[in-house]
């Protein structure tokens, strides 16, 4: 059961390997991926900046609330942090259960929760050579956009 | 006065030019203290838009600080 920020290129394998049980029947796994576009934007790479200490406590409270709401027998999301190129995994979140469906609700459970909650930010590399961190726009003084 | 220690990430890392600084402040909570250092420094993000960490753990607004406390602003997340 596990939360962690990670500095360096994650190996789904390895992680598929540690939900290992006996008890259990499905196992889902996400990965979220760079993607070459944002809002019509062509993103040629990303950076990931997290604050690693309350991230990964916020994290585990994620965790912790998933294992309360479903039952399933292990819980494993990794993060990653730094310059991304298209393509690169990003997140890795597996799930294992004896049945499949408390596996994907789990699954959904942490990825929409860590995208809302856990201190990590993006910031994205235009092809025009403009870069944006997301979610952090603002037109303003008196806009709260 | 009280002397705080604040971090900063992301896009208020890149607007104050540095991640982190010990600082002297009249302020009494975490709100008020970003509003100072907004003034300064030309944070684009309002108070509003951010949440607060000190020492470590989220912190309901307006936070109220004392001597030695360690303080993060926190930007919109967008992990995943």
């Amino acid at each position: 059961m596990s939360f962690r920020i990670a500095a360096s290129p994650l190996d789904p394998a390895a992680l598929k390997a540690s939900l290992a049980d006996a008890h259990a029947g499905a196992c889902v796994t996400f990965e979220g991926w760079v993607r070459d576009h944002n809002d019509g934007r062509p993103v040629q790479a990303l950076d990931y900046e997290a604050y690693g200490a309350l991230a990964e406590k916020e994290g585990a409270r994620i965790v912790a609330e998933t294992l309360a709401k479903f039952p399933v027998t292990r819980v494993v999301c990794v993060h990653r942090t730094g310059s991304l190129k298209i393509g690169d995994l990003a997140v890795w979140i597996g799930v294992a259960s004896a049945h499949r469906g408390a596996a994907f609700d789990a699954c959904r459970y942490l990825i929409d929760e860590v995208k809302a909650r856990v201190p990590i930010w993006k910031k994205e590399h235009y092809a025009d050579g403009a870069t944006e961190w997301i979610n952090c726009a603002t037109r303003g003084e008196f806009s709260d956009r | 006065m009280k002397t705080l220690r604040v971090q900063y990430f992301a896009i208020l890392r890149e607007q104050r030019g540095q991640a982190e600084e010990t600082l002297s402040t009249t302020a009494g909570d975490a709100a008020a203290l970003y509003e100072e250092l907004r003034a300064k420094h030309g944070f684009t993000l309002p108070v509003a838009r951010l949440r607060a960490a000190v020492n470590g753990e989220f912190a309901a607004w307006p936070a109220p600080l004392k001597d030695g406390d360690e303080v993060v602003f926190i930007p919109p997340v967008a992990g995943g």
